[in-house]
């Protein structure tokens, strides 16, 4: 940190403008969180049944399977955040953490693309003969 | 007394060691060991979930053997707990984010009550679908 020039007293010093981005996402997500989660508690107690056909034919009709998509966002991107916080307090080696965030990062994506799809291909197959 | 040693192992901030357990850190703690158990567990189990649906009678027929069996079962009444105690305490910190509830008694009265709503919940969601 210098002291000559003014960006050179504030450079280290964290960021400017943007420090409450992080935060302000971990709430914006955890209320779709909220209301997705509990829609996905409340649906699985009242759930008919556990079986195979059951399962296939609640997630096959589109509000279920649309609010099945945005929950897997809301959780997946609320988790990346949550666990990026939790990385940066515990793992005291620089290396160690970056790598850490990095294979987060990539994971969290490859997890929500995994679990996007997996809703879609139920909500889009064809051969299943269901309504 | 050799001034390196006894100088090196003194704390840098004396206060940071001197403490002890209260709900409000209870709960705290709580909240973040819920947090990362749904997501380094509950997210996994989740898209499980979706890809044994996505993946067929046969694939689901898997899933449902081990989710339905005393091991499976133990991991997800941990998982309704970990939500509903995670979701308790998230909507204690919206009231703190606002700037409510920092009184003593108010803030030890609410971080003893949302680990008892957390149990409540988890009883209740595996009551409706146990008892049915």
């Amino acid at each position: 940190m210098g002291n000559g020039t003014s960006i050179g007293r504030v450079r280290g010093l964290g960021s400017s403008q943007h420090g409450a981005h992080h935060w302000l996402l971990q709430r914006f997500t955890a209320i779709g969180n909220l209301i997705l989660v509990v829609w996905l508690v409340v649906s699985l107690a009242l759930m008919p049944s556990y079986d195979y056909a059951a399962m296939q034919a609640w997630l096959v009709k589109p509000i279920p399977a649309t609010a099945m998509i945005l929950l897997i966002v809301s959780t997946f991107w609320h988790a990346r955040l949550g666990v990026q916080v939790f990385m940066e307090d515990y793992v005291y080696d620089h290396g160690l953490k970056f790598a850490s965030l990095a294979a987060l990062n990539v994971l969290a994506l490859a997890g929500a693309a995994f679990g996007v799809l997996s809703v879609l291909r139920i909500a889009l197959a064809t051969s299943t003969g269901g309504v | 007394m050799s001034a390196s040693t006894s100088q090196s192992s003194r704390p840098l901030s004396p206060h940071l060691s001197i403490w002890r357990w209260g709900p409000a850190m209870a709960v705290s703690i709580l909240h973040r060991a819920a947090g990362q158990g749904m997501a380094f567990v509950g997210l996994p189990v989740l898209l499980w979930f979706l890809a044994a649906v996505a993946g067929g009678e046969a694939s689901y027929a898997t899933f449902q053997d081990h989710a339905g069996s005393w091991y499976g079962l133990t991991v997800l009444v941990g998982l309704s707990w970990a939500f509903f105690e995670h979701m308790t305490s998230g909507l204690r910190h919206f009231v703190l984010d606002l700037g409510a509830g920092y009184e003593l008694d108010t803030n030890n009265f609410w971080s003893w009550l949302v680990p008892v709503i957390a149990i409540a919940l988890t009883a209740l969601f595996w009551a409706a679908i146990l008892l049915r």
